[in-house]
């Protein structure tokens, strides 16, 4: 059992596979969590001055992203896109690899998902900052943008550490599901590597150890976050 | 939006919707009592069950840290493999059908988030409070019953609504080994009619409509459990 285990893994050099989907997983995640949070903040802002049309808007894309499930969004995305997204590319001019397609939809569903998320929280944050603040910048005669960046965002930031950190663990969790559309992250190795090792117990177990390993990592590394923003407001 | 659509997705995506009940059902009906019993084993300060305590703990970090992909594969492609699961007739009753396999996903992961959930909450009752329970010659179990359960049910009630509308949403992967609820339906009707929006618009009605129904209960129970002149905390 562990000299096949040692022959799986080293000598068919699965382990450097799960590494490399290791890495996808977290590029995927990471930049899908940052696109999401580009869109998400001037959309929480909407929601928060209660820009008109606009803020219900949201609100629906919002509600319906967040109650349906990440799975049933990345078929719409990816049913809905894969003959257009040909016809684009070809109209370019180039074939797109078989690796592009699956990397750019999957990116633009956990972007769209997060996303939703995000907007919540970070309306959330904003919504806890007293409107006394907010006047008394106005009495000091702080310029609005000099207020807002100075003054809102930072301690909107430190409201939303929390929950922001929640929305980054369910987005590494969700990109999982970009496997479904043939991303080569962990989830999508580890089912090609059971396939043809045929032992799934081992390969689905490591790709488990694997986003566990992702998930502690990044939970400490918010952990030293989440010291700092606190920063000057003393021990709690 | 054609009729002929709708009356061909219609009754199949019904279909679906029984199963993502029933596996949602479930999945609240066995995880709650199992969370908090886990939530309950993981705040005892026993020292004689340190060991199992530990076990639970780890039991919750690893279901919480790791997609629930990665459960429901390692569970039905992994588990076969083991020849003693196969030979227990209870063990490989449970996992050989994809149905239950998914429903027994489902609980392991919603007891580890319920778990967490009623830990903060027992931790939330006030020391004082028990000890003038005891003040006033309750028994241990009583004091229980009558005085810590109650109040950290109210406390984990509105956490506990989003947890069961995590449910019905991550029923969904069920569709990954096979079983066909809403989304198994949905992905199946989007590739064979290539009416991509619409299904996901139809598929989107029934999970809104089961979501907001757990939630519209979620709040029926938590009226009813109000404590006279107590505020509840509002939701979000």
């Amino acid at each position: 059992m562990t000299s096949d285990l040692w022959t799986m893994l080293f000598q068919q050099s699965w382990a450097l596979a799960l590494l490399r989907g290791g890495m996808t997983t977290v590029l995927v995640g990471v930049l899908g969590m940052a696109f999401g949070l580009v869109v998400a903040s001037p959309m929480a802002v909407a929601r928060w001055q209660g820009v008109r049309l606009l803020s219900p808007l949201i609100d629906v894309y919002s509600i319906l992203v967040r109650s349906v499930p990440g799975l049933l969004v990345i078929y719409l995305l990816f049913f809905g896109s894969v003959q257009s997204f040909e016809r684009v590319a070809s109209a370019f001019g180039f074939q797109p690899t078989r690796d592009v397609y699956p990397f750019f939809i999957g990116l633009v569903s956990i972007a769209a998902i997060s996303c939703a998320y995000s907007i919540e929280v970070l309306r959330g944050a904003l919504e806890t900052i007293p409107k006394g603040l907010i006047e008394a910048a106005q009495a000091l005669a702080v310029p609005k943008h000099v207020a807002f960046f100075k003054i809102i965002v930072p301690l909107a930031l430190r409201a939303a550490a929390g929950g922001l950190n929640n929305v980054w663990q369910m987005t590494i969790k969700d990109t999982s599901l970009v496997s479904v559309v043939g991303l080569q992250e962990v989830m999508r190795v580890a089912a090609v590597a059971s396939g043809i090792t045929r032992s799934p117990l081992v390969f689905y177990v490591l790709a488990a150890l694997l986003y566990f390993a992702i998930t502690g990592v990044s939970q400490w590394l918010f952990a030293r976050l989440e010291r700092r923003l606190e920063r000057g407001f003393g021990a709690r | 939006m054609d009729f002929e659509l709708l009356h061909e997705a219609f009754p199949l995506l019904l279909k679906g919707a029984q199963l993502t009940v029933l596996i949602s059902v479930v999945g609240v009906l066995v995880g709650l009592p199992a969370g908090i019993a886990l939530a309950l084993l993981r705040t005892s300060a026993n020292r004689r069950l340190r060991f199992l305590v530990r076990l639970a703990d780890g039991y919750a970090a690893l279901f919480r840290g790791t997609p629930m992909l990665v459960q429901v594969f390692v569970l039905y492609y992994g588990l076969a493999q083991i020849g003693m699961i196969r030979q227990t007739p209870v063990l490989w009753w449970l996992i050989s059908d994809a149905l239950r396999c998914a429903m027994l996903a489902v609980v392991l992961n919603t007891a580890a988030y319920t778990s967490e959930i009623f830990r903060t909450a027992f931790l939330s009752v006030p020391r004082g409070v028990m000890e003038a329970a005891e003040a006033c010659g309750l028994s241990r179990l009583h004091a229980f019953l009558l005085v810590r359960l109650p109040l950290a049910v109210r406390q984990a009630l509105p956490s506990y609504g989003n947890e069961a509308a995590i449910i019905v949403k991550e029923s969904s992967l069920a569709s990954t080994i096979t079983v066909l609820e809403i989304t198994g339906h949905a992905k199946r009707l989007m590739s064979e009619t290539f009416a991509i929006i619409e299904i996901f618009v139809m598929a989107s009605v029934f999970y809104v409509v089961i979501n907001f129904t757990v939630l519209g209960l979620m709040r029926l129970v938590e009226m009813r459990l109000r404590t006279p002149g107590h505020a509840v905390a509002r939701r979000r």
